[in-house]
């Protein structure tokens, strides 16, 4: 038997600490009282992330949505809305104080801030079976595409959408499609690249694990645009669920003849095969990718020839990245006009990022371009854990930047962010606090390009090891001021001479973090202080011999050991053993182990 | 045609040039370290950046084609600081060893350096210590000094198709070596020496063995030798170049001259037993030609009596012994002109200068560095009944050589080569270049079956720099098709054409087919002066068939030396002794030794 | 099921969608959809969509409780994530459903018509195939 009404209480730290603790159990006591506990649950929610407007009441299934509530209000929510089934107009939401009208909680702003298109089916279909995605208008685009349109009126679409690449270069999809349309030669292939190897970064595993069959449906249209049989999909192999529903989808596809020879009866073939990575980040960059899946080395190739042109085998190939190809079907369905009008004037349509990082709600999201990193880090994300200050946020892997507090209010874009310093790359969006070492991040994502560089030009296999070996100088305490300036001019020549992206933005976060956060590198060499605390060897571990009570129980988790000293007397740390590992600092529990 | 300009200065080229060509037009250099002509731009050392107006944007131009109105700037302070950068990255990973390598002022990367000023160690060095492979006697990978420019690999897949070397690693660790890490010596490699041809700084060289040559040379005493030398077609068109002459200056009589102020009693010349090799190759072709015209071309194929394939190139040898042994039968049994001489100085010539043959110590000079191989490589090399060359040495070790001995090579006065193993036709001369023996081997050819002397000996049609040259010509009776490969890539096609008509039961496409590892011939050798283009390649093949019309004699078979060496010592080619002492047989070997 | 044509494929369009609509499949009018992303597997999605199926069974539920899977629904940081659609009740997104909750998830929600607390969640964003 199910209850006429739902009140859920929003529980999170924002609401709890506004007493939506005694507002739950006033709304439970006047339930009783009113004589209505059997009609109404009374249930404490995770965090609605509304956070400024708190304490939040939910009612269901009505919907109404309850701002600012107090203890107080407990008796008239049951009164009016429970018994009467009316709703307590005062207390709703309204868009600001003066408003007289409300709004539905579906209109709040807040609400609408996430827009998910390409993840429009991820958590609501299940991946392995295609008529779920048939029934969410899936392979709807393709009807379109195989039977109402013109090749050159599915590409004038795409370009009319505004979508641009997604796998960071954004360059607009229509115009590569023409591009390969208009090349010479009858052979011509479609590639998605699903190698996602920025750190952080799964928006495209998401994607493929929740809706496989929205890249396939892509892949057919762009192959049925561009004049293309063949497509591939070259995947990372350290994604295996991903692997294996995309080879239940294809192999479901082909069944029912949405894929293969002949599909839905149009005369139009097309076929789509895997490839695997083998562990090598830069086979995300589109021509090592393509000479990977000829079989050599996954090395980049020199541009011109684009791979439009001569990709493939030397054949005109359009290369896309798994996000693009998840928007083309909604492009398609839902028409340009409409796709267009979301986002910013350059920067159309959606984007989904990877949250991860010093955040209270990391996730996956989808936000309208034009979004502005305030509104996701502290609306969406619900601000960073543990109340700790926020520093800066990493957009783009090992090729971004990184973004500071004055800057939070930019809205989102491909410009907008390229002209921070930063770049959109893939989607990841690492946020750090006050805990993070600017030094330690630059110096991370160094030391990954220094792994993943193929070694082929100069600039980028000698330049990450020398600007890496310098940053470990740095983070060890043994900079010089000059370093600095050495990492500048290996960073430049880097950006300007590499033969792709990776060597050409791996200085990227380095000449970010120098640019926002000099005193903290000049701190690293003048004062061998590491003010975040991450840099071992500057961190130092000492016992207040004040606070000390002599449990012993640092000297029990020290794994050197180095801690001495008698029950009952202050322990003593031996520093000259000390391996910096931290272990006494997380024991104690009197505070008397001090990190400087 | 596209209009552009480099550095303010209107050019025009064809369409698809790239901005470094176009810039030559400009007379303007652009600095390059990874960028060959020979090979497709591997666009690895990002040293040839340069701008296009209006963008900060840099590009690679070798890579980057010209497009009409484009406006490039090569020199600004931005593009000379990022190329001095790159150069100091490259320079933080190689050794200071520039006093102790054999590139000392020969080399690509010393010269970048100097032009760019660099003065002092930027940033730390980065060395790997990795070990130097000498285990193939030919050639040694000095991993220590690469830069990873990528030539040799891709001389060795795509130029030359041997897949003997390929990058192993990534990042930093990346190196180049055989396969799977084998050694150079258990690897496929043919020992062509492109490699070492190619490499701009001293990470592969040719096995130095001049060392050995003095200690011969300089002995004295009872234990002292006599030292017999022989010097190849294609050494002479190029050795100037190490002494600062162009490409194609011909220096035969002025080497003969150095070579005994060298030190060596006895100076004979290969261009004598390229004519031998021409008497027994000639006749093993016509022999088989009738014996294909009795049984019917088809048969003939099948039964491996035609074609007729040239072995005097030892690298061809190898790669057929390893790629292609189904192929063994076709092969010519005559040895190369450098064995040949080496039995003949150690048998005839030492029972006419009555000289004990152990006490010979017989040297060849070669453009070739295969040869090192060739003159031990199984035991008919030891015909006489003694290791018949006992060393062989690179042009680039005699020029060091000359140097070394402070002879001025240039000015010294001519001299001639010694008789009986010294005077050639101009037929042995033209084995240098590709098509040479192809060409040597018709005119004798002709003789052999018609018996008269062609009027036109020149057969322009198997002559030149393109990679596979067909021909056809008439003898008596006869269409011969011949068909001429050079650079080891384009050999796989032709045979598999043969193989093809073999397996389908019809006639060969050609009947004698003439194969050079190098490109260009010999005188493209691996072991000649560094900076082989097809520009100097002309050069030098220009003087080889200069050197050709104006001999006395153009066919081999009236050499009167060769004519007096089957009088007085083989019978007659082809005979019993003749296969004894100057021929050869092959064996299939596998690609990787482990 | 064999190739389909251009209008079979509208047909089974239609009759998807309103399947989907009604959540009504094959009788049973309770779903249970647990997100099946690898980060959903990561968290212990797999042994609570077993703990679950356990539970429906020992409740002897399974004429009526439909379990599905699906893909991720962005809530990475509670995950595992499950939807849970009860006639008469508010569609619910909980959080944070290790496998020990399936059994208060079973008699509490599917039985008791009562909501968990400390669970609930919102879904991220509006449906853009319901505008």
């Amino acid at each position: 038997m199910a209850y006429k009404n739902y009140i859920l209480v929003c529980g999170g730290t924002g609401c709890e600490s506004s007493k939506s603790e005694d507002i739950y159990r006033d709304l439970i006591k006047e339930a009783e009282l009113q004589g209505v506990k059997n009609e109404v649950q009374v249930v404490k929610t995770g965090c609605f992330g509304f956070c400024e407007r708190g304490p939040i009441v939910k009612v269901l299934p009505s919907e109404s949505f309850y701002v600012g509530v107090t203890p107080q209000d407990a008796k008239e929510i049951i009164a009016e809305q429970v018994v009467k089934g009316r709703e307590v107009k005062r207390l709703l939401y309204k868009k600001d104080q003066n408003a007289t009208n409300t709004v539905r909680v579906q209109d709040i702003d807040f609400y609408q801030k996430q827009f998910r298109v390409v993840l429009r089916n991820c958590g609501v279909i299940n991946p392995e079976n295609i008529e779920e995605y048939i029934a969410r208008d899936g392979y709807k685009a393709l009807e379109k595409a195989l039977f109402e349109m013109t090749p050159e009126q599915i590409i004038a679409e795409v370009k009319a959408s505004g979508l641009r690449g997604r796998g960071g270069a954004g360059f607009p999809t229509g115009v590569k499609w023409e591009s390969a349309r208009g090349a010479p030669g009858d052979v011509k292939y479609i590639v998605c690249n699903a190698d996602e190897g920025d750190p952080g970064a799964y928006m495209d595993r998401s994607t493929i694990e929740g809706d496989p069959h929205s890249i396939l449906e892509a892949m057919i249209i762009a192959g049925k645009a561009v004049g293309a049989h063949q497509g591939y999909i070259y995947i990372r192999a350290e994604y295996p669920l991903a692997i294996e529903r995309l080879n239940v989808a294809i192999a479901q596809a082909r069944e029912m003849g949405l894929m293969g020879k002949d599909i839905l009866g149009s005369g139009f073939d097309f076929d789509v095969e895997l490839r695997l990575g083998a562990g090598a980040f830069v086979c995300g960059e589109e021509t090592a990718l393509l000479r990977s899946i000829e079989g050599n080395r996954g090395m980049p190739t020199p541009k011109p020839p684009f791979p439009a042109f001569k990709g493939l085998w030397d054949k005109p190939t359009v290369i896309n990245n798994v996000e693009t190809l998840a928007n083309v079907p909604v492009v398609l369905t839902r028409g340009a006009q409409w796709f267009s009008s979301i986002g910013t004037e350059k920067s159309k349509g959606t984007k989904v990022f990877a949250l991860t990082g010093k955040i209270n709600n990391s996730g996956l999201i989808e936000v309208p371009m034009g979004t502005t990193l305030r509104e996701i880090i502290f609306d969406i994300g619900g601000g960073i854990k543990g109340g700790k200050k926020f520093k800066g946020v990493q957009t783009g892997g090992p090729s971004g930047g990184i973004i500071v507090e004055k800057d939070l209010d930019t809205p989102i874009s491909y410009e907008s962010l390229v002209a921070l310093g930063s770049m959109m790359g893939s989607g990841g969006m690492i946020v750090m606090d006050e805990d993070d070492c600017m030094v330690d991040v630059s110096k991370f994502y160094m030391g990954f390009c220094v792994d993943e560089s193929c070694g082929k030009c100069a600039p980028c296999r000698i330049g990450t090891s020398q600007m890496y070996s310098i940053l470990d100088k740095i983070s060890k305490g043994n900079g010089v001021e000059s370093d600095l300036d050495d990492l500048e001019r290996i960073g430049k020549a880097m950006t300007k001479a590499s033969l792709c992206a990776l060597g050409g933005s791996a200085a990227n976060p380095t000449m970010a973090t120098i640019k926002h956060f000099r005193e903290e590198y000049l701190e690293h060499i003048r004062n061998h202080k590491c003010r975040a605390g991450k840099c071992k060897d500057l961190v130092v571990y000492e016992i207040n011999p004040e606070k000390c009570i002599g449990c012993g129980l640092c000297a029990r988790k020290c794994p050197v050991p180095c801690i001495a000293g008698e029950k009952k007397q202050p322990h003593v740390i031996d520093k000259a053993r000390c391996i910096k590992c931290g272990e006494c600092f997380k024991a104690c529990k009197f505070g008397a182990v001090i990190k400087r | 045609m596209i209009n552009c300009k480099i550095n303010g200065i209107p050019v025009q080229v064809a369409e698809g040039t790239s901005v470094l060509e176009a810039a030559k037009k400009a007379n303007v250099k652009i600095p390059t370290l990874c960028y060959n002509p020979d090979l497709a731009p591997w666009a690895a050392c990002g040293i040839c950046v340069v701008k296009v107006e209006g963008s900060n944007k840099m590009l690679r131009s070798c890579t980057t084609p010209v497009t009409e109105g484009m406006s490039v700037i090569t020199n600004d302070t931005d593009l000379v600081q990022t190329r001095k950068t790159v150069i100091e990255l490259i320079l933080s990973t190689h050794p200071n060893d520039c006093l102790n390598c054999p590139r000392n002022q020969d080399c690509e990367l010393q010269t970048l350096a100097q032009e760019f000023g660099i003065r002092q160690q930027s940033f730390p060095k980065r060395l790997r210590n990795l070990p130097i492979d000498d285990t193939n006697g030919a050639i040694i990978l000095n991993p220590e000094k690469c830069v990873r420019c990528g030539r040799c690999v891709t001389v060795c897949q795509q130029m030359q198709n041997v897949w003997a070397i390929e990058y192993l690693g990534r990042g930093e660790s990346t190196r180049i070596a055989p396969a799977a890490d084998v050694k150079l010596g258990d690897s496929p490699c043919i020992r062509c020496g492109q490699c070492s041809a190619h490499c701009p700084v001293g990470a592969i060289y040719e096995n130095d063995q001049t060392g050995i040559v003095w200690e011969a040379l300089q002995k004295t005493g009872p234990e002292a030798k006599t030292c017999v030398v022989q010097i190849a077609p294609a050494v002479r068109v190029a050795l100037g170049e190490s002494f600062g002459c162009a490409p194609g200056t011909d220096l035969t009589k002025k080497i003969y001259t150095a070579l005994r102020r060298l030190g060596f009693d006895v100076v004979f010349d290969t261009n004598f037993s390229a004519d031998l090799t021409i008497m027994e190759e000639a006749t093993e072709f016509v022999k088989r030609l009738t014996e294909a015209m009795k049984m019917g071309m088809t048969d003939a194929t099948s039964l491996k009596t035609l074609p007729l394939i040239t072995s005097c190139c030892p690298s061809w040898v190898d790669y057929m012994e390893k790629y292609f042994p189904d192929m063994i039968p076709n092969f010519s049994t005559a040895k190369s002109p450098q064995q040949m001489m080496g039995t003949m100085i150690k048998t005839y010539w030492a029972a006419k200068a009555g000289i004990d043959p152990a006490s010979i110590f017989s040297v060849s000079v070669m453009p070739c560095t295969a040869k090192k191989y060739e003159s031990h490589r199984d035991d008919t090399m030891y015909a006489s009944g003694f290791q018949d060359v006992d060393i062989s040495i690179t042009t680039r070790e005699l020029a060091r050589m000359i140097k070394q001995a402070g002879i001025d090579l240039l000015n010294l006065p001519e001299s001639e080569a010694d008789s009986p193993l010294g005077p050639y036709t101009g037929a042995g001369a033209i084995f240098g270049a590709t098509g040479g023996v192809m060409e040597a081997a018709l005119r004798t050819a002709y003789h052999f079956v018609t018996g008269d002397e062609l009027k036109d000996v020149n057969f322009t049609g198997v002559r030149g720099i393109s990679g596979i040259k067909e021909a056809s010509v008439r003898v008596g009776q006869t269409e011969i098709r011949v068909a001429v490969a050079h650079q080891m890539s384009n050999i796989e096609q032709v045979l598999k054409e043969v193989q093809k008509a073999r397996s389908e039961g019809r006639e060969t496409p050609w009947h004698f087919i003439e194969v050079m590892a190098c490109r260009g011939g010999c005188i493209g050798g691996g072991g000649q002066p560094y900076g082989a283009t097809d520009e100097v390649r002309k050069m030098r093949i220009r003087a080889i068939y200069d050197h050709d019309e104006a001999a006395v004699y153009r066919c081999s078979h009236q050499n009167p030396f060769i004519q007096q060496v089957y009088k007085e010592f083989l019978e007659k080619p082809g005979s019993h002794k003749a296969h004894e002492l100057l021929h050869t047989h092959y064996t299939e070997r596998p690609l990787f030794l482990k | 099921m064999a190739k389909m044509t251009l209008d079979e494929l509208r047909a089974l369009r239609e009759a998807k969608r309103k399947d989907l609509e009604k959540r009504d499949v094959e009788g049973k009018d309770i779903q249970i959809i647990v997100g099946m992303g690898t980060c959903g597997i990561a968290a212990g999605a797999k042994q609570t969509f077993d703990a679950i199926v356990d539970q429906v069974q020992k409740k002897g539920l399974e004429g009526q409780v439909l379990i599905r899977q699906t893909g991720c629904m962005g809530l990475c940081y509670v995950e595992p994530t499950v939807e849970v659609l009860v006639p008469g009740m508010p569609p619910v997104i909980y959080g944070k459903m290790t496998a020990d909750t399936a059994e208060e998830l079973v008699e509490k929600h599917l039985v008791g018509h009562q909501l968990l607390d400390n669970h609930i969640l919102d879904r991220p964003a509006a449906d853009i195939l319901k505008n």
